[in-house]
């Protein structure tokens, strides 16, 4: 058990990671935090695609210098889906960014608990 | 008519284009340009679906021909077909009932962007129904919950924000599980199309190998995707995301959103699973029972509503649930019973959020029941509309909802277990009784007057709660009732009324036809 854990440090430490992100997701209580166990998430998740996706002693797949055996070259599709992923991540966060501004300007707070109770004092229940 | 096989990407191209040429216009044209357009997508579907009907299969579009295993692919069938075609319409439509409370509960500056939402969310609609490559169906997911997000939070009140933050933190959660999801899929099959990657999967389930890490990341994806659509016990955001946001986009998230997440995890059980290694999986019978609980706790907790909006939310936890007990029934009956009940809910459900309002501008603007009392002969229209949807949800022949719960039924009658039988006719009788409670009740509210008349509604007693929250419009403008308003503006309503109303009745009397079509659809979906 601990030996494949060892061999396969990589993803071992991508899906701890990605623990780590979705716990903090789940039950921190600040919002900022919440959106930072996010990215830890997500990093989680590329840094896994990217261990898959290279090969120890193997090239990026751009032919210089005539060689054309594939087992020279890595796969470049998981490169491309991390790029894809980081992507997404970044515009995800800056929404939930601009999210949290709102709240905060309604609130004055960023603590969820207290948002919850705050709102339930609002007159807008009709 | 080899023209028409561009027509899927025709659908997403032009729903991204016009997003982006809806900043540039003014709000009204934007609506207009919206309905327009969608009008066309309607045809563009309409041909593909006749045009796979008449092939009797399926085409596959290679974007910029790369072949299998290599390019990104668009696979249109009739299922694909028949499904966009009924989303369209049901957007077509929330866009034309909603445009009143719109102007209202939206600066007027803000309304182009609205519509470049609207318009995004159609081409990722149309992406995650066509998209035959899971990893685009990601980037389309992701898509998604920012634009639901977006037209949540148009309406600036505190309560949508928080609703929006919610919604989002809990959309983030299971966009990061079915990432991860497809990523372990992805590593195990080295593919991303749907094809190749169900052709790895047989291959191993005949061998017999690696069946666990396949069923850990159907597992992982599987929690993702009934966390966004809302598979109890994942259903608890609904209320106020649905309740507070304006009506079309609480018509939309309801009927269209999470209905194209399932969709979307149908069309990876099927397609990249494929149904016989999926039927062999626990997964089967774990989204069964928590489609039987849903079905219950939804209702039970629709039943303890104040407010008209948050029990019409809650049932859609309710009506979800069958959905996914028809994909935890399996056979091609079942699934067929999902596709229906996918049909019939988005139908009844955008209808009634697109009433709800209308109900209540004529009661102060409230949406609370007590204030409700009435509001049936004050809008006539508004009353029938909920009269009838509140019957096709009940379960009431000729309606749609009837038809969706029969297919139910037949489903479990040939699935060959006793058990799945007992828990599914149990749920059925269990649910149809406690929808009949709270939608029966609301009708009765709606139609009766209150005790001596007191608790009517009576203009001027709600003046300081007659501006919809957070609108910026003087008290007493936006108390238009319903008979005062001219014949013109009221069409917005009735025709997508007409139109929804006779979907609906057309799926309850016709309900065959529709069922014909997704068979057909499940046959070449493979």
């Amino acid at each position: 058990m601990i030996e494949t854990l060892l061999t396969n440090y990589e993803e071992a430490a991508a899906i701890i990671l990605f623990g780590i992100g979705l716990t903090m997701l789940l039950f921190q209580r600040n919002l900022i935090k919440k959106l930072i166990g996010m990215n830890i998430m997500d990093t989680g998740v590329f840094l896994f695609l990217a261990s898959m996706g290279y090969i120890e002693g193997r090239r990026a797949p751009i032919i210089t210098d005539g060689i054309q055996d594939v087992n020279a070259y890595i796969n470049p599709v998981p490169a491309g889906l991390v790029l894809t992923g980081i992507v997404v991540s970044v515009s995800v966060t800056a929404v939930m960014l601009s999210l949290s501004i709102r709240l905060y300007k309604r609130y004055h707070t960023l603590d969820l608990d207290d948002v919850y109770i705050l709102s339930r004092h609002q007159t807008e229940d009709r | 008519m080899d023209i028409i096989r561009n027509f899927p990407l025709f659908t997403i191209v032009l729903s991204l284009f016009s997003g982006v040429l809806c900043t540039m216009l003014k709000g009204k044209t934007a609506k207009n340009y919206t309905l327009i357009y969608e009008g066309v997508l309607i045809v563009l579907t309409a041909c593909v679906l006749f045009y796979t009907v008449g092939n009797g299969s399926s085409f596959t579009y290679t974007m910029g021909e790369f072949p299998a295993p290599w390019g990104n692919e668009i696979r249109a069938g009739v299922l694909e077909a028949l499904t966009a075609l009924f989303f369209l319409v049901i957007l077509f439509c929330s866009v034309m009932a909603g445009w009143k409370f719109l102007i209202i509960d939206i600066d007027e500056s803000k309304i182009n962007l609205y519509f470049t939402l609207i318009n995004l969310m159609t081409a990722a609609l149309m992406a995650l129904v066509w998209t035959n490559d899971i990893f685009t169906g990601y980037v389309f997911v992701e898509i998604m919950t920012l634009t639901s997000c977006g037209i949540m939070i148009v309406r600036e009140i505190g309560r949508t924000t928080l609703a929006a933050v919610r919604y989002m933190i809990l959309n983030l959660l299971g966009s990061g599980l079915f990432l991860l999801g497809i990523v372990l899929l992805y590593d195990i099959t080295g593919h991303l199309l749907m094809v190749p990657m169900r052709e790895t999967i047989a291959g191993f389930a005949a061998e017999g190998t690696d069946m666990t890490s396949i069923m850990l990341s159907l597992g992982i994806l599987t929690i993702g995707l009934s966390i966004k659509s809302g598979l109890f016990p994942f259903h608890f955001w609904m209320p106020d995301t649905y309740g507070w946001s304006t009506p079309t986009s609480g018509s939309i998230l309801s009927s269209l959103v999470s209905k194209a997440y399932i969709f979307l995890l149908f069309k990876i059980y099927y397609r990249v699973i494929g149904p016989s290694v999926f039927e062999a999986l626990p997964i089967r019978k774990i989204i069964f029972v928590l489609g039987i609980l849903g079905m219950v706790f939804g209702s039970v907790s629709a039943m303890r509503q104040k407010n008209i909006n948050r029990m019409v939310a809650f049932s859609s936890a309710a009506q979800i649930g069958y959905i996914y007990m028809g994909l935890g029934i399996g056979g091609i009956d079942g699934y067929a019973a999902a596709m229906f009940q996918i049909f019939a809910h988005s139908v009844t459900k955008s209808l009634l959020f697109l009433t709800t309002p209308r109900l209540s501008e004529v009661s102060g603007h409230s949406l609370l029941f007590r204030n409700l009392q009435g509001s049936g002969y004050r809008a006539k229209d508004a009353g029938l509309v909920f009269l009838l949807c509140s019957f096709s949800m009940v379960g009431i022949p000729i309606f749609a909802g009837f038809s969706a719960k029969l297919n139910f039924a037949t489903a479990a009658a040939g699935a060959g277990s006793y058990r799945i039988l007992f828990f599914t006719m149990i749920a059925l009788a269990v649910s149809s009784v406690l929808n009949a409670l709270y939608f029966i009740r609301t009708c009765i509210r709606i139609y009766t007057s209150g005790r001596g008349g007191a608790d009517i509604y009576a203009p001027g007693l709600y003046e300081e709660a007659n501006a919809r929250p957070g609108s910026d419009l003087p008290s007493g403008e936006t108390t238009v009732s319903g008979s005062e308003e001219p014949l013109f503006s009221r069409l917005d309503y009735w025709i997508p009324a007409a139109i929804l109303t006779g979907l609906n009745l057309y799926l309850g009397l016709f309900s065959w036809q529709t069922v014909g079509l997704i068979e057909k659809g499940l046959a070449m979906f493979p």
